[in-house]
């Protein structure tokens, strides 16, 4: 039986600052989902290395991905990927309950972050009772409450329609300019123009990289 | 992640789908419900027993002469020289036959009786009204009876039976005392007799031998000497064993209480066989689960979940439906013992037997728990994000 080795990303080499707001484009199938995995660390590169903070992460056991995850990046999905069984202050605690933060600590610091996407009295819903555009801040406010430096947002915009999607990116606008490091995958130009680099992937290879104008 | 949030977790999970949970426990509950009772009955039964055979006495031997392998029989005259044995406090004589007694227009089969003086206090029952036989009624052959309490109540209903005349088999007997109702009847029929000087028996039943007889020991300590004694003067007299058997009522109860031992055990057996059926629905339902749950499973592992929080996740999960349907178990077997006891039927219930099966209950969570819980933790992030 032959074996085909189908490389998702090949020779890619990248460098991400501190506090840089980047946008990855591509078509679908290009490798740009993996190459989120990887730096979100959601999974590792079978070949090559991904540095993060200095710290080599390919070497990484899975517990000390997790703590990664947990600490150090924030994610943001096209589907939202809220629990459907908890309402929209737990959602945004989740991350707090894998740092063993106590109960009331953990309900205090969820509320703010929900207060600062703009969903103030919105904790006691469901993700069902909410729109489109509410899920995705529930979803922004649970990846900013570990407050990590680095969120990972693939296609948020995806799913909402243009309001929202203006809204969405607003937020994440903002964030930048608070120091957040930002990753946005989209393959919308007008979304990813409003990053500082845009990086063009295609068959796993970065094909162009430009800066945004 | 902390133990409080843990049980809260699954708390909400198993009340987001209340009627899965329920069926899922309900093996454990039917298998828990099963053990306990079943047990509860198994001792009941052995307690009951106990009770009313202590309560007749340790320092008894019975002699039942079977006549087998001997065309000797043996008399009332014999059994002066077993009354000699030493340490053998007295001997009382019994010849016994069904028959059916009438008064009047009421008539009911019960058991005649031939008892000398001794045998009311030897049986453990008391009097109620009247008299109870005496060496004189035993000299003269007097037609004499004293009723048992069902005897009384289903001839005489509430009229008072002393010096009414009755007819045993056609033959008139006057009524001179009733027996108190003996009710743990765990023994038999103990208010169906009727009893009558054994001199009395012997003439009208055309019988002179003897079928039984009791030989009292002045303590229990005596009873394994007195026994041995007995034993050879029987043998000496019938010149074969098969003609007589020697019991006392310890042998008895050992035996008894094994029988109902191993049946207790047998029951809670096929009832812990059950409670191991319940922990496979469990395993099923929490494989099912783990699968629905893959979505949230990569949400939880993207946020920082480590594999040892998802299989904490998913074992408390089963842990807590295994606990709270043994839970449940436990409160139904007591109600269905209760229940129980309102038809006589005794059952004892030991702590010990509700600990163990609670603690089976929650270890069969568990144990069945960790299969599908170690695959839900398993799930590598990406592939659990992109499940839909």
């Amino acid at each position: 039986m032959g074996q085909n080795i189908l490389k998702a990303l090949d020779d890619v080499s990248l460098e991400i600052n501190d506090g840089e707001y980047i946008s990855i484009m591509g078509p679908s199938g290009s490798g740009k989902s993996t190459l989120m995995n990887i730096l979100g660390c959601l999974d590792i590169a079978d070949k090559g290395k991904y540095y993060l903070d200095d710290k080599e992460i390919n070497e990484y056991t899975d517990n000390q991905l997790s703590e990664i995850r947990n600490q150090k990046i924030g994610f943001v999905f096209q589907k939202f990927n809220l629990l459907p069984r908890l309402n929209a202050l737990e959602n945004v605690e989740l991350s707090l309950v894998y740092r063993k933060m106590d109960a009331k600590s953990r309900a205090k610091t969820a509320q703010e972050y929900l207060e600062k996407v703009g969903l103030k009295n919105w904790g006691a819903h469901k993700p069902n009772e909410l729109s489109g555009g509410q899920q995705q801040r529930v979803a922004i406010a649970r990846a900013l409450a570990g407050n990590p430096q680095i969120i990972l947002a693939d296609e948020p915009t995806g799913n909402l329609d243009s309001a929202s999607g203006r809204e969405i990116m607003q937020i994440l606008k903002d964030l930048n300019k608070e120091g957040k490091t930002i990753i946005l995958i989209t393959h919308d130009l007008k979304v990813a123009q409003q990053a500082d680099r845009i990086l063009y992937i295609i068959d796993g290879k970065i094909s162009q990289e430009r800066t945004a104008v | 992640m902390d133990i409080k949030t843990i049980i809260k977790m699954s708390l909400k999970a198993i009340a987001s789908n209340k009627l899965r949970s329920f069926l899922t426990m309900l093996g454990i509950i039917i298998g828990v419900t099963s053990i306990i009772v079943l047990v509860s009955i198994g001792q009941g039964t052995t307690a009951n027993i106990t009770s009313s055979l202590q309560q007749t006495g340790s320092n008894k031997i019975i002699v039942r002469i079977t006549n087998q392998g001997s065309i000797k029989e043996l008399s009332y005259a014999d059994l002066k020289d077993y009354k000699n044995i030493e340490g053998v406090s007295y001997v009382s004589p019994t010849l016994s036959s069904s028959i059916t007694a009438a008064y009047e227009s009421n008539s009911y089969d019960a058991t005649l009786t031939g008892a000398d003086e001794n045998y009311i206090k030897i049986n453990n029952y008391t009097l109620s009204t009247g008299r109870a036989i005496t060496p004189l009624d035993m000299d003269n052959r007097n037609k004499v009876a004293i009723l048992g309490s069902d005897v009384a109540s289903e001839l005489f209903s509430h009229a008072d039976p002393i010096n009414k005349v009755i007819s045993v088999d056609g033959i008139n007997y006057t009524v001179v005392g009733v027996l108190e109702s003996k009710d743990t009847s765990s023994t038999g029929t103990s208010d169906d007799i009727i009893l009558t000087p054994f001199t009395t028996a012997q003439r009208v039943l055309k019988n002179a031998n003897i079928s039984s007889f009791t030989v009292i020991a002045d303590s229990s300590d005596d009873v394994e000497n007195v026994m041995q004694n007995v034993e050879l003067k029987l043998l000496s007299y019938f010149g074969t064993e098969d003609a007589y058997n020697v019991n006392n009522s310890q042998d008895l109860l050992d035996s008894i209480t094994e029988v109902t031992n191993t049946l207790s055990f047998a029951l809670g057996g096929i009832a812990f066989i059950s409670l191991l059926v319940g922990g496979i629905g469990i395993m099923n339902i929490m494989l099912v689960s783990a699968t629905e749950r893959t979505k949230e499973i990569g949400i939880r592992k993207a946020v920082g979940a480590k594999k040892k929080d998802i299989l904490m996740q998913f074992l408390f999960e089963s842990a807590v439906i295994s606990s709270l349907g043994g839970f449940i178990g436990i409160l139904l077997a007591y109600i269905i013992c209760a229940i129980l006891s309102k038809f006589s039927i005794s059952t004892v219930t030991s702590f010990y037997i509700v600990l163990t099966s609670f603690i089976f209950s929650l270890a069969i969570g568990i144990v069945f728990g960790i299969m599908p819980a170690n695959k839900a933790a398993k799930l590598r992030p990406v592939d659990a994000l992109r499940y839909e």
